[in-house]
């Protein structure tokens, strides 16, 4: 076999204030022609730069110093950028990672996907659409015949990077690079996408880099698995190999990190009083945007008919996929958005729905920690005074008493107090968020409304805020609402769980009941669609779609869930709003019996 | 990476040498500001006197470094004065939805009127003083700052330390000066500055008008417009002032390019 990529002693430096610092250092790589090699790291190890050098590209303020880059006979350093550009789609291709950007909205979808065909001279137009659409059905579209004249928003986002693979697949590269296609994506939609590259993958025999971080993901596709950290090479090896016998510490702790979580030990809590009402409680929300209707239901209704209680130190997980509603449940807890129907009790007292008619006392028992700690803390603000203000607010500290307490939360989240003199913009990822936590904690909350706190996070610092998480549970009796897109995150860390699609709830369980006994076919397709750290999961895993003839859309009335359910009744569920089965330890909303779920 | 810090040496020195002429300029003139010193008009450079004389015989040197001090003085007083009042009205704005529609309006009424003319027909009326010149550049360059202001602080109240914020319960006023305005120091700086050079300019094009700073004194807009029949003899009493002129505003750009450039950068 001959290498058909082959990089050797690659160096790679950006300029910054006037230094040289490198970024990618002594990178040897080899692909063979048919062969799937996935670059795997976090953030900042140098994986997109490599995979992007293999373009002959570097970004801006970044400059490719040394090393040789050779693609299918081309020596990639050595050439220009008029030669670059004959080469650049034709001999090595790229699908990005949000192909929402990639397309441009005015042109329609077929135009854009023939373009490369057509630049660089392969095939008149008509050859070049009928190999569209072949590639259409590859990548397992809905309509392939015609969906090349819609324009890109009349697709979805799990479409249009199967439609961006297309474009990349039309000119027969000698080489394609996915740099995290599936990342952007919904669960259930990323398994879609993943399934259509993989047959396209193997049916064409395409020589593929895939760029992750996300090694249950690259478990599926990738024939061996190159793990960066620090833009250096740690370990490369067979896929098998590097899955379940990494040899170096650092694959072995991202393997670790990837790997299912170990639910927490059950938290013993003393049995709540008789008559004690619970921490905080939901009855019928409906909430949303736009004015009133004559029912008093929002134009556009975002959550419809919630119902939730969390007990004093419980976690709740609130599970759902972009839109299902769940961000603005905790809008409506934390008094952001105005509940259109139903009321919030925190302590068996009502809350009133918006912030300005609150007591202090009610805000500071609720607290909110965003997802991106880039936005959450003021980047002008020192981050001890950002952790201090709540302590001010909330307890009147000042001076020496606000900075040991700032010192001690700072503890409490396992940062050095040294750092409270920092910016935001000094700190890592994982740091930021500590902080984020730490801000919330000051202010002594009974509720923290955690808002996809991990998600932005990489895997192995993740799994690091989640134990400080349980923790904090352990130590300070806070209870969370987990709010989250990850169901197996979710199990690990909650006592029960809600699952949301489309503002209505699905489901709500014991987190331990997950995965056995009856549940919503939408909870079994989530769970169904969390990739396995195992090659070949992909293929015995359900499919997501499986797609009922004739099942289009239900009315506003009937089941949300209809349109993507394998189970559905066509006259009974998309008319009438399913009721709840009631089980010991879980409630499901559908019109099935328990027995057929 | 070099081009940048000689960008701002450079820069820094045009616009450090117009402050110190506008500070010390007239104790380091060599004659007083209106005093004919040379029997001769619009006398090339000598070294008696080195950027020459006027159409009246006036020292050149003299009467540029006094000029200076009124471009900028009156400039940066009705700079000032523009950016704290579109400030403070374009983050009142940003927090106030009815309050936003109204003053939008009421600059948007100010801004459609052509700058110029309306400078004219307030100084016609109101006679050319120097309280009613910084007046009237005042008035012209608020709306721009109201704009700038908003649009900046409406970004970062969409941030999620703001929700943070909101959610605490904290006041408006905490809100906006202790958490938006940090946030907006550095783009307002740079918007001072730019400010700073069409005020500059605006206030040298009254003047070239007849409208601005009156005899004997002059600013360098006026000292252009005096000396125009110099033009003709290459005369330098027409060509320094315009110098001088351009060497401040292309002197601030460079600083203020460089200066906001390099806080991207290190982002
Ligand atoms: S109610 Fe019908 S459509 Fe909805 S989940 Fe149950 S079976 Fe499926």
């Amino acid at each position: 076999m001959t290498a058909l990529v082959r990089l050797s002693g690659l160096q790679i430096a950006a300029c910054k204030d006037g230094g040289v610092t490198s970024i990618v250092r002594d990178i040897d790589l080899c692909v063979e022609a048919g062969e799937v090699l996935a670059l795997i790291g976090e953030s900042g190890s140098g994986k997109t730069t490599i995979a992007l050098a293999l373009l002959g590209y570097a970004r801006p303020g970044c400059r490719i110093t040394g090393g040789e880059i050779e693609v299918a006979g081309h020596r990639i350093d050595r050439m220009d950028e008029a030669a670059l550009r004959t080469l650049r789609g034709r001999v090595v291709a790229y699908v990005a990672q949000s192909a929402a950007a990639a397309f441009n909205p005015m042109l329609t979808i077929m135009r854009q996907v023939i373009e490369p065909a057509l630049v660089h001279g392969l095939m008149d137009r008509a050859a070049a659409e009928t190999k569209a659409r072949g590639l259409f059905r590859a990548l397992a579209l809905p309509d392939p015949d015609t969906v090349g004249d819609r324009y890109p928003h009349q697709v979805s986002g799990g479409q249009l990077q199967r439609l961006m693979a297309a474009m990349a697949l039309i000119t027969d590269p000698a080489l394609v690079i996915f740099d995290e296609p599936t990342t952007a994506l919904d669960v259930t939609t990323q398994i879609e996408v993943l399934k259509a590259f993989k047959t396209v993958v193997r049916d064409l025999g395409t020589t593929a880099v895939y760029v992750s971080h996300d090694l249950a993901v690259v478990a599926q596709i990738a024939d061996r698995i190159c793990v960066l950290r620090g833009g250096t090479v740690q370990e490369q090896g067979k896929a098998d190999q590097i899955l379940h016998a990494p040899a170096h510490a650092y694959s072995r702790a991202l393997v670790g990190a990837a790997a299912p979580r170990v639910p927490a030990e059950p938290i013993a809590m003393p049995p709540p009083a008789p008559g004690e009402a619970p921490l905080l409680e939901l009855r019928d929300i409906v909430a949303g945007y736009g004015g009133l209707d004559a029912n008093g239901r929002p134009k556009a209704c975002i959550l419809d008919k919630v119902s939730l209680t969390i007990r004093r130190g419980r976690t709740l997980g609130v599970i759902g996929e972009s839109g299902s509603g769940k961000s603005t449940l905790a809008r409506v807890v934390a008094g952001l958005h105005s509940a259109a129907q139903g009321y919030v009790n925190l302590n068996g007292v009502p809350l009133a729905s918006r912030i300005a008619d609150r007591s202090r006392e009610d805000l500071r028992r609720v607290q909110l920690v965003f997802q991106n700690a880039d936005t959450a803390l003021n980047p002008a603000m020192r981050v001890g005074q950002t952790v201090g203000r709540p302590l001010t607010f909330f307890h009147g500290l000042r001076g020496r008493t606000r900075a040991a307490e700032v010192a001690r939360l700072f503890d409490l989240v396992r940062l050095p107090a040294a750092i409270a003199d920092r910016l935001p913009g000094e700190l890592s990822g994982g740091q930021k968020q500590r902080v984020n936590l730490a801000r919330a904690l000051a202010a002594r909350p009974d509720l923290l409304l955690c808002d996809e706190v991990t998600s932005a996070l990489d895997p192995v610092v993740a799994e690091a805020v989640l134990d400080l998480l349980v923790d904090l549970r352990r130590e300070l009796g806070v209870a969370y609402m987990f709010i989250t897109h990850d169901i197996e995150r979710v199990r690990a860390i909650a006592d029960d769980v809600m699952v949301l699609y489309g503002g209505c709830q699905m489901e709500l369980a014991d987190a331990r009941a997950l995965g056995s006994g009856p549940h919503h076919p939408y909870s079994r397709l989530l769970m169904a669609s969390v990739p396995h750290l195992k090659a070949g999961w992909l293929e015995t895993t359900m499919d997501p779609f499986a797609p009922v003839p004739g099942q289009a859309g239900a009315t506003a009335d009937g089941c949300r869930f209809f349109s993507r359910c394998a189970l559905a009744m066509p006259g009974t569920c998309d008319l009438v709003r399913p009721a709840s089965l009631v089980a010991d330890d879980r409630l499901i909303a559908c019109h099935r019996e328990l027995a057929e779920l | 990476m070099r081009r940048p810090r000689i960008a701002l040496a450079v820069g820094a020195t045009l616009v450090g040498a117009a402050l110190l002429s506008a500070l010390v300029g007239p104790l380091l003139a060599p004659h007083s500001i209106g005093a004919v010193v040379d029997l001769d008009v619009f006398s090339p450079s000598s070294a008696a006197f080195p950027l020459g004389t006027d159409y009246l015989g006036r020292d050149v040197l003299s009467r540029v470094l006094t000029a200076t001090r009124y471009t900028v003085f009156i400039s940066f007083v009705a700079t000032m004065i523009a950016a704290s009042v579109g400030i403070f009205f374009g983050l009142a704005a940003a927090s106030g939805s009815w309050l936003d529609m109204v003053l939008s309006r009421l600059f948007d009424i100010v801004i459609a009127i052509p700058s110029l003319m309306f400078g004219l027909v307030v100084i016609t009326s109101l006679g050319a003083s120097i309280p009613v010149l910084i007046g009237t550049l005042a008035v012209v360059y608020t709306p721009g700052a109201f704009r700038t202001a908003r649009a900046l602080a409406l970004n970062v109240a969409a941030l999620d330390f703001i929700t943070v914020a909101r959610s605490r319960g904290e006041g408006l006023s905490y809100i906006v000066l202790r958490e938006i305005l940090p946030n907006l120091i550095g783009p307002l700086a740079a918007d001072f500055g730019l400010r700073f050079v069409f005020v500059a300019l605006l206030l040298s094009g009254l003047s070239f008008l007849g409208l601005g700073v009156q005899p004997p004194y002059a600013d360098l807009g006026a000292l252009v417009r005096e000396n125009i029949a110099g033009l003709g003899f290459g005369a330098p009493a027409v060509l320094f002032p315009a110098l001088a002129l351009a060497s401040l505003t292309v002197g601030l750009n460079l600083t203020i390019d460089t200066l906001t450039g390099g806080r991207k950068a290190t982002r």
